[in-house]
């Protein structure tokens, strides 16, 4: 049957199922040819609450969001145009997020009476009448997969194990997507299976070709390519984008990169993406603990390295210590913390910003560190390089901070050549001079030279102890401590000098409503600021990446509008610090569900505060 | 540098002056490690002494060569890293009772199963020295202290014992009182390739005076004490005239006058089942019938260094993939572009 074909500028798709469904590979692959043809496109996967969950019950339920269009996207989207439900419980889940009119794709396999048990329904949805409003395609994709498959002398399991591929090749159909990127995909993951090769490709082209001969639905949809900034993109993950802004500063400054770090999600990526690229003579350390793995990288800093070390909450808690340690000696450092909800273990696999206040002041004494942080997942390069370069040209721990949505989100990412970055130029103290080494001697800028073991004439002692100023040597005198308290507050203060200014990112740049954002919020707060703009409301957006110090125009920024707002998903976090700091009466927006804000929350707000 | 090589002990000494107690069992360990710092051949430069926190961690202050006073418990952590990342470096640990064995207890078995060449000298008197005699995980069951008026019930650690407990692959004993043996035993320890661990009794004479006053006193020592040397038989007392031999897998003291020194148990360095049995030679020497303490190499295995497999590892990547390149890793393999 031919079908017509509808034109369409974004498009959000929820695929769900069980975590054993391929849930995330299906959407990620799916994403990826999007991308590869030029949409734009914004991912959001939504793991299981808990990873060994029983088979078919809420709390096992994955899910991946995808939006992509041929206009700028910058949110995963709040609601969805299509639910891809591989059972029952993944379709209860997901479906408050479904859109009006919007179009259900069922695997009818996944609500028998076990299924519909486990999901805590008396009646099936497909029957109850819950989907008269909406286009339900209903498909037995775990049928049409063993038919497919009939003769593939593969056992059941394995035959049952890609039904993703069917409704892949659906969707590829439905949204005219050639299959290409994903046959090479499959190519090269089964290379030394050549059964399951042809298996999941013969599976992917049924389900294509299902959707083009089968009746299930009368229109196919084009989404052309977006109109993206001229230049080479690839699709990226933030944590990837972590790992890859690591070793690119590593090899900007000529510092080998040691990165230690104790697994925890959402951050062993990063130490899974570090361990693959040996080549570039990353050293990565697996330590016993957190304390341990920081404590590595400051031995490797001390040895002259880029030491760098990642983890969540929990993990930074434990390495609160030897970050005051890392303070005192001057070093530098990278500390990475891919926030998840807290406090405790918390929501592991759910997302917050409720970190930002440890990462300011968690740790005792007067100990400022200087913290950056990433708007979105591709911008966890630049953030994270950033971040080593104040490090590195400053000799200091830095703190980074993404999240767990910005972390295991992807987007497109126009990435940059080597000769485009920043240089990073180390402050290492290469021979004897002609006066006495002074460990605690200082620049212009505060910045202390770095003498590494190995240089002859250079051997001096560093410690936790509070040091006499210049000589390093330890001392007890009352106006020394106030002195050296002193002068590490302000050399991190005069980070701000090296920084850029804060731009409005969006907006107006003087008049009603400042929504002033940090960290993986960028994207929803942008699309509500322009929708209030081509609303007509007087408002603006800046987005602060350097949380200490602060860009030294912030302060002149919030004097330009009535009225300050601050979303977060913390209970007020940078709106202390700010209120603090400039002493504006500024209001918080904030949700701590674990799940990003809708655009609609940003908006609402917005217009709540243009009544006051 | 060939000339920069010829180093005499007070080359290692800094200008800082030494501030640990009168008459503390410290200063004879600083002392004693400074005079083999020449006879390791390495460059002043090459050398890093790491310590956590304790009277025996103010020690790097005191050495001229590279170094840091750290936090409580993470020297062996730090000093995992710096050695991962630059293995060429002669690298030092100097760490207390308290130090290794409570706070940084975790952080010392890891050290040792991972094997990095590098030298730990714990220094154990005991007791908490630096936060005024509060007991230790190595002070015995009873013990009064600040914080047991009437006695620990803290059944103490066996130090030697968990090091080969984590498959160490050097353990020794040595003591602040012997400097001719701490000497002879720091060296065999700087030479050993892989983590040696060196424990050193250590008089605090503030607040845990004469914990081992049984293996240093001239009227006891002799009896006490049970001197290890690769290849010869256990032999101890004043005479000479006592030996251990091996009842079936039970130590035995034997006089001399009865059994033969051939038929004692003779000490082999490389044997690990032998060196279980040695670490238990743990005995209250109050009590009647206690095995001696004994001293020196318990044991010394080869095994793979970590930092040495991740060095080849990298030359196994590289030479598979070639140096890397940046912008090819930037760009990754799905590139399109946007005209
Ligand atoms: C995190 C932390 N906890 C506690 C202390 C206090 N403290 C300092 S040294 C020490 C014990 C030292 O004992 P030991 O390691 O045996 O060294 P010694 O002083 O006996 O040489 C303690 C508890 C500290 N400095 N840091
Ligand atoms: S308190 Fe004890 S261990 Fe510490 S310096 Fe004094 S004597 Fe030595
Ligand atoms: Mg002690």
């Amino acid at each position: 049957m031919s079908k017509v074909v509808e034109e369409k500028k974004e498009v959000t798709i929820v695929f769900a199922g069980d975590s054993g469904d391929g849930i995330q590979l299906t959407g990620t692959q799916f994403t990826n040819t999007n991308a590869l043809f030029g949409n734009d496109v914004s991912t959001f996967p939504n793991f299981p609450a808990e990873i060994r969950a029983p088979q078919g019950t809420l709390a096992g339920v994955s899910g991946f969001q995808l939006h992509f269009g041929s206009v700028e996207i910058s949110t995963p989207g709040d609601n969805c145009d299509v639910l891809v439900a591989m059972n029952a419980a993944a379709f209860k889940v997901n479906f408050p997020r479904l859109k009006k009119n919007g179009t259900v794709i069922l695997n009818t396999d996944g609500f028998n009476a076990r299924n519909l048990k486990l999901a805590d329904y008396d009646v099936s949805p497909i029957e109850d009448g819950s989907l008269n409003d909406f286009r339900c395609i209903q498909i037995d994709v775990s049928k049409m997969t063993r038919i497919t498959l009939v003769d593939s002398g593969l056992g059941k399991k394995e035959v049952d194990r890609s039904r993703n591929m069917f409704v892949l090749g659906f969707l590829y159909y439905m949204y005219n997507r050639n299959l290409t990127a994903t046959e090479e995909f499959i190519k090269e993951k089964f290379s030394k299976q050549p059964d399951l090769r042809d298996a999941n490709i013969k599976v992917l082209k049924a389900g294509y070709n299902f959707a083009d001969t089968s009746e299930t639905f009368t229109s196919r949809y084009n989404v052309k390519a977006a109109q993206l900034k001229k230049g080479k993109y690839r699709n990226i993950m933030g944590n990837q984008a972590t790992a890859l802004g690591i070793i690119a500063a590593s090899q900007k400054s000529g510092l080998d990169l040691f990165y230690g770090s104790y697994p925890i999600t959402p951050a062993s990526d990063i130490l899974h993406e570090l361990a693959k690229h040996k080549n570039f003579g990353v050293k990565t350390f697996q330590a016993e603990d957190e304390i341990a793995a920081i404590c590595s990288v400051i031995g490797a800093s001390f040895g002259g390295k880029l030491g760098v070390t990642a983890s969540s909450g929990p993990g930074i808690a434990l390495k609160g210590e030897a970050l005051g340690l890392g303070t005192i000696l001057e070093l530098p450092m990278l500390i990475c913390n891919v926030q998840r909800g807290g406090p405790s273990t918390g929501l592991p696999t759910k997302t917050e910003q409720s970190d930002l206040l440890q990462a300011m002041y968690g740790r005792n004494g007067e100990a400022p560190i200087p913290i950056v942080s990433a708007s979105s997942p591709s911008d966890c390069f630049n953030a994270v390089y950033e971040a080593c370069r104040i490090a590195v040209e400053h000799m200091t721990p830095v703190i980074f901070l993404s999240d767990g949505y910005i972390a295991n989100g992807s987007e497109p990412w126009n990435f940059p050549t080597k000769d485009k970055l920043k240089p990073i130029i180390p402050k290492i103290k290469k021979e004897k001079g002609q006066e006495a080494y002074l460990p605690y001697k200082r620049d212009e800028k505060l910045v202390r030279e770095w003498a590494l073991p190995g240089t002859s004439g250079l051997e001096h002692r560093i410690g936790g102890l509070e040091k006499e100023n210049e000589t390093g040597n330890v001392s007890y005198d009352p106006d020394n401590h106030q002195l050296m308290v002193e002068i590490r507050e302000e050399k991190v203060k005069k980070i701000a000098d090296s920084i850029p200014l804060q731009p409005i990112n969006n907006g107006v740049e003087d008049g009603d409503v400042l929504v002033l954002s940090w960290g993986s919020t960028y994207g929803v707060v942008k699309t509500a600021v322009k929708q209030c703009v081509e609303d007509g409301l007087k408002v603006g957006h800046a987005h602060v990446r350097y949380l200490n110090p602060f860009p030294n125009n912030l302060g002149d920024i919030l004097k330009d509008f009535k009225t300050v707002i601050i979303p977060e998903m913390n209970r007020g976090q940078l709106l202390k610090i700010v209120r603090d700091k400039y002493l504006v009466d500024a209001k918080g927006i904030n949700k701590v569900k674990g799940i990003p804000f809708t655009t609609d929350e940003i908006i609402d707000a917005i217009k709540l505060h243009l009544k006051d | 540098m060939a000339e920069q090589l010829v180093y005499t002990a007070k080359d290692f000494a800094t200008d800082q002056d030494v501030r640990w107690c009168p008459g503390c069992g410290d200063y004879s360990i600083l002392k004693q490690v400074q005079s083999i710092m020449p006879e390791l051949g390495r460059s002043k430069e090459d050398i890093v002494f790491i310590s956590g926190i304790g009277c025996s961690s103010r020690f790097p202050y005191y050495m001229d060569t590279y170094g840091m006073h750290s936090i409580h418990g993470r020297a062996t952590a730090i000093a995992s890293g710096l050695k991962i990342s630059r293995p060429e470096l002669s690298v030092w640990v100097i760490t207390g009772d308290g130090d290794a064995l409570s706070i940084g207890g975790n952080h010392l078995i890891h050290m040792i199963r991972r094997n990095f060449d590098l030298n730990v000298l714990l220094f154990n008197n005991e007791i908490y020295g630096l936060t005024k005699g509060q007991y230790s995980p190595t002070s015995p069951e009873g013990k009064i202290t600040k914080s047991t008026p009437v006695g620990s019930i803290d059944h103490p650690f066996n130090p030697l014992k968990l090091c080969l407990g984590a498959d160490s692959t050097f353990i020794a004993r040595t003591m602040d009182r012997d400097p001719k043996h701490q000497r002879e035993i720091l060296l065999k320890g700087s030479k050993h390739i892989g983590t040696s661990i060196i424990e050193i009794y250590q008089n605090c004479n503030v607040f845990n005076d004469g914990a081992f006053e049984v293996y240093t006193d001239k009227a006891t020592k002799d009896d006490e004490v049970l001197m290890l040397e690769h290849g010869q038989p256990l032999v101890f007392g004043k005479e000479d005239d006592k030996g251990i031999r091996l009842v079936g897998s039970e130590p035995t003291v034997v006089s001399l006058n009865e059994v033969s020194k051939n038929d004692l148990w003779i000490h082999n360095e490389h044997d690990k089942f032998k060196a279980q049995l040695l670490t238990s030679f743990f005995d209250d020497p109050s009590v009647e019938g206690h095995l001696p303490r004994p001293f020196g190499v318990f044991y010394s295995e080869d095994r793979f260094r970590y930092e040495e497999l991740m060095e080849s590892q990298i030359k196994e990547a590289v030479e598979k993939k070639g140096v890397g390149n940046l912008d090819l890793l930037l760009s990754g393999s799905n590139v399109w572009e946007v005209a």
